[in-house]
């Protein structure tokens, strides 16, 4: 393939479907935490940092 | 005994090495950092020889078992008092140039002149300074969250000693004028190369603690610095790939030409600003802010969209540097329109770590350590709003090259990093020291106070300046020549660098008020101080009314 063809190539499947992909990717992570049931795993995992203050006691 | 000798050797052979490297150096300035590094081996070899604990060898006892119930904090320890130290040479070398641009006669020929301070000065504040803080504070917090003792111990010793040894490289390679002239990535090939090592070892020491932690989650704090590691480790490589002239010498020539270098150099220098100094911070920020508040996070949920908005974004954002330059236009704006989607979750961290104070704000009046805390959130809210303002096309073209920037960039190193820094250092050195408290609460406030009016100075001069400049700079007359020429925007300026300057003084004497309190701290001292807050007390009138009659 020439480089011109390579970049043009390359810059279509940027703009289409790698979009999409991005876009599907980064909705799906932002949204796992929010599935039901979930936020009782997130309230656990923001005290975490606590427990080391409360052992044995 | 064994293992001894083969450290010796191997101090010997580096030594060796460095001093063979020294006599067949191509240019002067490689061979200064050869017997540089010729130095760092005889002190490791002298340690290695002079520290051995012969008796246990003979006793047959290979070392003394570190005690698995305690972290290992020794790295904590070296990296806050580094962190203080390179602060302060920072600190001091940009109050410095800031006086030479006010002042030219400052400018000291060939070793001390603005072109070579000034990488020196954004390298010790960035790299040394906050690049120690995020070292030291990743070490400390990774563990705490895995409630697990550091993976890779001796690794994690080499990581603190090589990032040291990297920073000397650097700064002394600045002064000698060895430069491959790309923002905040100037040193030459054999000190990225070196920098590369120290990083893939930094990477293996914490990925290691995390795959050998007792908690099953793992905390949004070490998501932050994970994506940090692992970014600046592409970022580095990348902007770094360049051919060395010779292996003997200092200077190389990148791969890359033209505006693919150009666009290469603020990929990398925009994500040095959104990796390094952004989420490792922002990883400080998720930790320390809950801890200090002694609250959870106000959304744990809001913080994994921070995270996920952060990383799909930032990484976009660079070609703003590069508007109205040979950069393809859509190239440009793609940079452009990145960065100010951008604005969103950075607003949305800076929500989430204000609100963690949500009924408890009386602390901000109480507890000075949580006051810096906020007001680096804010000069975080304030330094996000203000950078996709910049990027926007119409905005740079009067922006771009202008002081403006310069203020930009303080906003956000002085206010959000080097404030959340220093509340951090206030957090960890007694906990570190094993001390009841630090030596002077009001000295912190001291600390706050004027750093937050050297931030105002330094800022508010720098946007005074930046937008006269921008404005002078494109002023046309009828006959359609320029108004002004360069020589009569700086003399326009000369007020607002001094006024600079007197923010950036007011800036360090905070820092000597830190560097006072944690070393009495570390020696143990307490003030005697009234406590910043207690409920009034009037003993004349804690008595029963007495009715007059009685009498």
């Amino acid at each position: 393939m020439s480089g011109h063809s390579t970049y043009e190539t390359l810059r279509h499947l940027a703009d289409s479907w790698g979009l999409l992909a991005m876009m599907g990717i980064f909705a799906a992570l932002s949204l796992w935490p929010f599935r039901p049931g979930a936020k009782r795993h997130s309230d656990e995992a923001a005290r975490s940092i606590f427990k080391d203050e409360t052992d044995g006691r | 005994m064994e293992l001894v000798l083969s450290r010796a050797a191997a101090w010997f052979a580096a030594l060796l090495l460095a001093v063979i490297a020294v006599a067949a150096a191509q240019d002067s300035g490689f061979a200064v950092h050869m017997s540089i590094i010729a130095i760092a081996a005889l002190i490791g070899l002298w340690v290695t020889i002079s520290r051995a604990d012969y008796g246990a060898i003979a006793r047959g006892i290979i070392r003394t078992p570190a005690d698995p119930g305690r972290y290992d904090d020794d790295p904590v320890r070296w990296g806050v008092i580094a962190t203080v130290f390179w602060g302060m040479a920072g600190f001091a070398a940009g109050l410095y140039i800031a006086l030479q641009l006010a002042f030219p006669v400052l400018n000291f020929e060939p070793y001390l002149n603005f072109g070579r301070l000034r990488p020196l000065h954004t390298s010790a504040v960035i790299f040394a300074f906050g690049g120690n803080a995020l070292i030291a504070s990743s070490f400390y917090v990774v563990q705490r969250t895995c409630r697990a003792r550091l993976a890779l111990p001796g690794l994690a010793r080499f990581v603190f000693w090589g990032y040291q040894l990297f920073i000397v490289l650097a700064a002394t390679g600045y002064l000698m004028g060895i430069t491959q002239s790309k923002e905040y990535a100037e040193p030459e090939w054999y000190v990225d190369w070196w920098l590369t090592i120290v990083w893939v070892a930094y990477l293996a020491v914490f990925v290691g603690t995390i795959l050998k932690r007792k908690e099953p989650h793992i905390y949004v704090a070490n998501w932050f610095y994970l994506s940090f590691i692992i970014t600046v480790a592409m970022l580095h490589v990348v902007n770094n790939l360049d051919l060395p002239v010779s292996l003997l010498g200092s200077k190389s020539y990148s791969v890359f030409a033209g505006v693919q270098s150009a666009l290469v150099q603020w990929w990398y220098g925009h994500n040095a600003v959104g990796f390094f100094l952004t989420a490792g911070f922002l990883a400080m920020m998720y930790y320390f802010v809950p801890k200090q508040a002694e609250r959870p996070i106000f959304s744990y949920r809001l913080s994994i969209i921070h995270f996920w908005a952060l990383i799909f974004l930032y990484i976009w954002a660079g070609p703003h540097h590069l508007h109205y330059t040979a950069l393809p236009d859509w190239a440009q704006t793609l940079g452009m329109v990145f960065s100010v989607m951008l604005w969103m979750p950075s607003w949305g961290g800076m929500i989430n770590g204000l609100m963690t104070l949500n009924g408890a704000w009386d602390k901000v009046r109480t507890d000075p350590i949580i006051r810096m805390m906020v007001i680096s959130l804010a000069f975080y809210g304030m330094s996000t709003f203000e950078g996709p303002l910049m990027s926007i096309k119409s905005v740079n073209s009067l922006s771009h090259y202008t002081d403006w920037t310069i203020g930009h960039v303080h906003s956000g190193a002085l206010g959000w990093n080097g404030m959340i820094t220093f509340s951090v250092l206030y957090f960890l050195t007694p906990r570190l020291w094993n001390r009841e408290r630090l030596y002077s609460l009001r000295m912190v406030n001291w600390h706050f106070w004027l750093a937050t009016a050297g931030i105002v100075f330094y800022a508010a001069s720098m946007w005074v300046a930046g937008i006269t400049q921008g404005l002078m700079w494109r002023e046309y007359g009828a006959d359609g020549y320029l108004v002004n020429s360069f020589a009569d925007t700086v003399a326009a300026l000369h007020p607002m660098y001094i006024l600079r300057a007197f923010g950036g003084l007011l800036y360090l004497a905070g820092a000597v008020i830190l560097v006072i309190n944690i070393w009495l701290t570390i020696a143990g001292r307490q003030r005697v101080e009234e406590p910043l807050r207690q409920a009034a007390y009037d003993p004349a009138a804690d008595r029963p009314i007495v009715p007059a009659a009685a009498n």
